[in-house]
């Protein structure tokens, strides 16, 4: 009965023009800091580092050797299988090494160092065929893969593969996420409000590959001026529509933006064309836009770089392979109370021990937060206060699993669907005894992954 | 590398000082344990204010008598290597929940009792209640009412001697300050029957309007109910308590007394009179709504209050007391477990809820 009542008021709140998901958080959203600041241009650094592994799938291999002198945008790895995507020289310059480097995300990974040339132009030179309307469905998806497309939104899952989804499904609907539901990242932000166009010109090649009759931007409520810029460029021949969609975290989150845009649960376990769509992030179809524009492959990015412990927060456009360190001395440097450097924003962002990691593909933003905002707190046990159960957007029992994860009670955990968990933290940011559940939970995936146990 | 922004700016290369590594979420809500279980306490403080204006200055000292013996309880026998919000090892009693308990139990006391049965109720709160059970969030029972069930079972007699309402604040009434153990000196204060008890006893109806304000005989906090209502409405509002418990308690209680009624109307009081007399109040909106001891669904939830509203009518109407609303809650908090086992939510792309707890309360 209670289900029954559910369905019927969120489908009375879509007729009274609200598009949300159940549950989920409302923390600050501190995107004034760069809402409002045009992309920029970023000055070439000295060097910038490519990581072979920057995408999901297997990493590229490498192509150049010590020494050799590459041009900006010249495949420096090449993809290894269909479920990989080639590395470019995001600069000019020479070769200086091929070793181990800090990855972002915490570990080492291998990657070509590239000292940047000087006194180079950076001249994008064209590499790809721009009339994409003249390729058959492979040779487009080839083309996308040759340019190193990938998703923006920080999975980095290599676009050339979602453009072709499993045999036995229907896609009817392209999802375009727009929601941008992280605090502080403003980069999809701006990518609607000053590339519209380019917007609606990747919506155009994601249907045109896909075959699908319609396509629908979701975009959160804050961001009235992005659905403004994209409303006033919606193509006339396609049934394209902007949806503007509640504020709330994880609103980005594909199973939630899907809830949102089209009512449909994507079943536990499930991509999301068992229900008949794509979802493709919106920075991720305006590069699609871009490469097919200029030529160029994917070589740099836009990144916010944000947060009370950066002097000068900015929305840049960033070479793949720029090192942290290069690019927050670009916005100002770090404050005096700079104590904890983020790669993505601050729900799911990871801490960084090494500046020296780079900029990815994948890459959203970096936010710096200030000593007073990441001093510790104290932990409690758990009161039972069922907050946790109210803010999992994938409705689990956190507190539960908590308990289990604590005890190491890793099959139970299975059970009680740990495997549904997206670690989007809302149960860790409302818990009030500040026990850290997002992290036990990924604690939890990683031994069950280790042990293999089914 | 210097930049020039850095030159201007005076702002710290990137490199100097070793950065901060924690794990994500780095976001952080609002509310801290401390913070709910003190805006509790502060929710609290009017009814105790009340209870001191219509019992006068015995209450305050009732209440003193068992916030002191479940404190230090608390103090000596609770985890005293905690820490506290700011860090610093202050112990569990920053924690605020075993003022609470102490104040809520002193509530539910007479004004007249000697102090150290408070006392003892206090320390047999926490002791027994809570730190036997391994502390705050792992008790099974309601702390306060397991403090105030002992004193029943104790002290049958100096529990259920109520003064009456009203007279001088610094009029002392019943035998506050009798000696430990010594034979209780036969209450000389004026006392008065609770409606309840006049109603199971004598067939006596108190009318709603006093009973709204609290003008009636019975234990500090139990008497005005609009108070409650208050004090339990700001700490709904501030999310701090669930208002489905009460909602559903007030609920039951009604529609069932209301079926009572309606059948024997000679027989059964009136929904009203059974909604806003006794310990009910009192313990819908700051008993049953523990945190610690109520169950974590919704749905659970509005079962739980179903089933403490049925038991208090059931224990009131047939039982051989003329309040039940203690034996209500502490019983369906041994139902808890159960409950949430039983309401678990359906896991987003699921068909239907599937979790299986072998053993272990959810």
């Amino acid at each position: 009965m209670a289900e029954a009542g559910a369905g019927l008021l969120s489908r009375l709140a879509r007729r009274a023009g609200s598009f949300g998901f159940s549950h989920g958080v409302h923390p600050p959203e501190h995107k004034e800091l760069t809402a409002h600041l045009p992309v920029r241009r970023m000055p070439y650094p000295e060097e910038v580092v490519l990581p072979l592994r920057q995408h999901a799938g297997k990493p590229a291999k490498v192509v150049v050797r010590k020494g050799d002198h590459v041009e900006r945008g010249d495949m420096i790895a090449e993809a290894d299988g269909w479920v990989s995507s080639p590395v470019h020289a995001s600069a000019s310059g020479w070769v200086t090494d091929i070793d181990w480097w800090p990855h972002p995300d915490g570990s080492m990974a291998m990657a070509v160092r590239i000292r940047v040339e000087k006194y180079s132009g950076q001249l994008p030179r064209p590499r790809m065929v721009p009339d994409w309307q003249g390729l058959d469905h492979d040779a487009l998806l080839r083309a996308v893969q040759a340019a190193g497309v990938v998703g923006l939104g920080g999975a980095a899952f290599p676009t050339h593969v979602k453009l072709q989804p499993p045999k036995d499904a229907t896609i009817d609907t392209l999802v375009v996420n727009g929601a941008e539901c992280e605090p502080y990242l403003t980069t999809d932000h701006r990518i609607m409000v000053e590339y519209p166009e380019r917007v609606q010109m990747g919506v155009r090649i994601m249907m045109h590959a896909l075959g699908v009759p319609r396509a629908i931007i979701g975009v959160e409520k804050n961001k009235p001026d992005a659905i403004e810029a994209l409303r006033r460029t919606l193509p006339t021949d396609l049934d394209v529509t902007v949806l503007p969609l509640t504020v709330k975290y994880p609103q980005g989150a594909e199973k939630m933006l899907l809830k949102s845009v089209l009512d449909r649960e994507v079943p536990s376990g499930k991509l999301p064309a068992s229900v008949g769509a794509v979802v493709q992030n919106v920075g991720s179809i305006a590069l699609l836009a871009e490469v097919f524009e200029t030529g160029l492959p994917l070589v740099e990015r836009i990144v916010t770089v944000s947060g009370r412990g950066v002097a000068r927060p900015q929305n840049l456009i960033v070479p793949v392979g720029t090192k942290l360190r290069d690019l927050i001395a670009a916005c100002g440097g770090l404050t005096a109370d700079a104590a904890e450097v983020l790669n993505g924003g601050p729900m799911m962002g990871m801490a960084q021990r090494d500046l020296d990691a780079p900029v990815l593909k994948g890459t959203t933003g970096i936010v710096v937060l200030s000593e007073e905002e990441v001093r510790g707190q104290a932990s409690f046990p758990c009161i039972h206060c069922a907050r946790c159960l109210d803010a999992c957007p994938i409705f689990l029992n956190p507190s539960l699993l908590g308990d289990l994860a604590k005890a190491g009670r890793l099959e139970e955990m299975q059970a009680a669907h740990l495997g549904d968990c997206m670690l989007c933290g809302s149960c860790s940011y409302v818990c009030p005894s500040n026990i850290p559940l997002a992290q036990l939970f990924a604690a939890s995936k990683a031994a069950i992954r280790r042990t293999g146990a089914a | 590398m210097t930049t020039v922004a850095e030159r201007t700016t005076g702002a710290r290369p990137a490199t100097e000082r070793p950065l901060v590594v924690t794990a994500s979420p780095h976001l952080k809500g609002r509310d801290s344990v401390p913070t709910i279980m003190w805006n509790v306490v502060g929710a609290l403080a009017p009814l105790v204010a009340a209870a001191a204006w219509f019992f006068g200055v015995g209450a305050l000292l009732v209440v003193l008598a068992s916030v002191a013996g479940a404190v230090l309880t608390e103090h000596f026998l609770g985890n005293r290597s905690a820490r506290s919000a700011s860090g610093g090892r202050r112990g569990t009693l920053a924690d605020g929940s075993a003022a609470i308990t102490g104040i809520l139990l002193g509530l539910t006391l007479p004004a007249g009792m000697p102090l150290w049965m408070p006392f003892i109720g206090g320390v047999f709160a926490i002791g027994v209640g809570k730190l036997v059970f391994g502390g705050l969030g792992y008790n099974i029972f309601n702390p306060a009412l397991l403090g105030r069930a002992f004193l029943q079972a104790a002290f049958p007699v100096a529990i259920t001697t109520w003064p009456k309402v009203g007279g001088d604040f610094w009029t002392l009434r019943g035998d506050l300050f009798a000696f430990p153990f010594a034979s209780a000196r036969a209450p000389d204060a004026i006392t008065a029957a609770t409606p309840l008890g006049l109603f199971k006893f004598e067939r006596q109806l108190t009318d709603a309007g006093s009973l709204l304000v609290g003008t009636v005989g019975g234990s500090l906090g139990e008497t005005s109910a609009l108070l409650i209502l208050l004090c339990g409405g700001y700490l709904a509002l501030r999310r701090y308590l669930d208002w489905r418990i009460p909602a559903s308690i007030l609920a039951s209680v009604a529609a069932f007394q209301g079926i009572l009624h309606a059948v024997a109307p000679e027989r059964y009081a009136t929904p009203t009179f059974m909604l806003f007399s006794g310990g009910l109040m009192l313990g819908a909106v700051f008993m049953a709504t523990d945190m610690v001891t109520a169950p974590l669904t919704k749905a659970g939830r509005w079962l739980f209050g179903l089933g403490i509203g049925v038991l208090v009518v059931v224990i009131r109407v047939w039982g051989g007391l003329p309040e039940g609303v203690m034996y209500a809650i502490l019983l369906m908090n041994a139902f808890v477990p159960f409950i949430n086992k039983a309401t678990q939510p359906r896991v987003f792309g699921t068909s239907r809820q599937r979790v299986v707890v072998r053993g272990g309360a959810a």
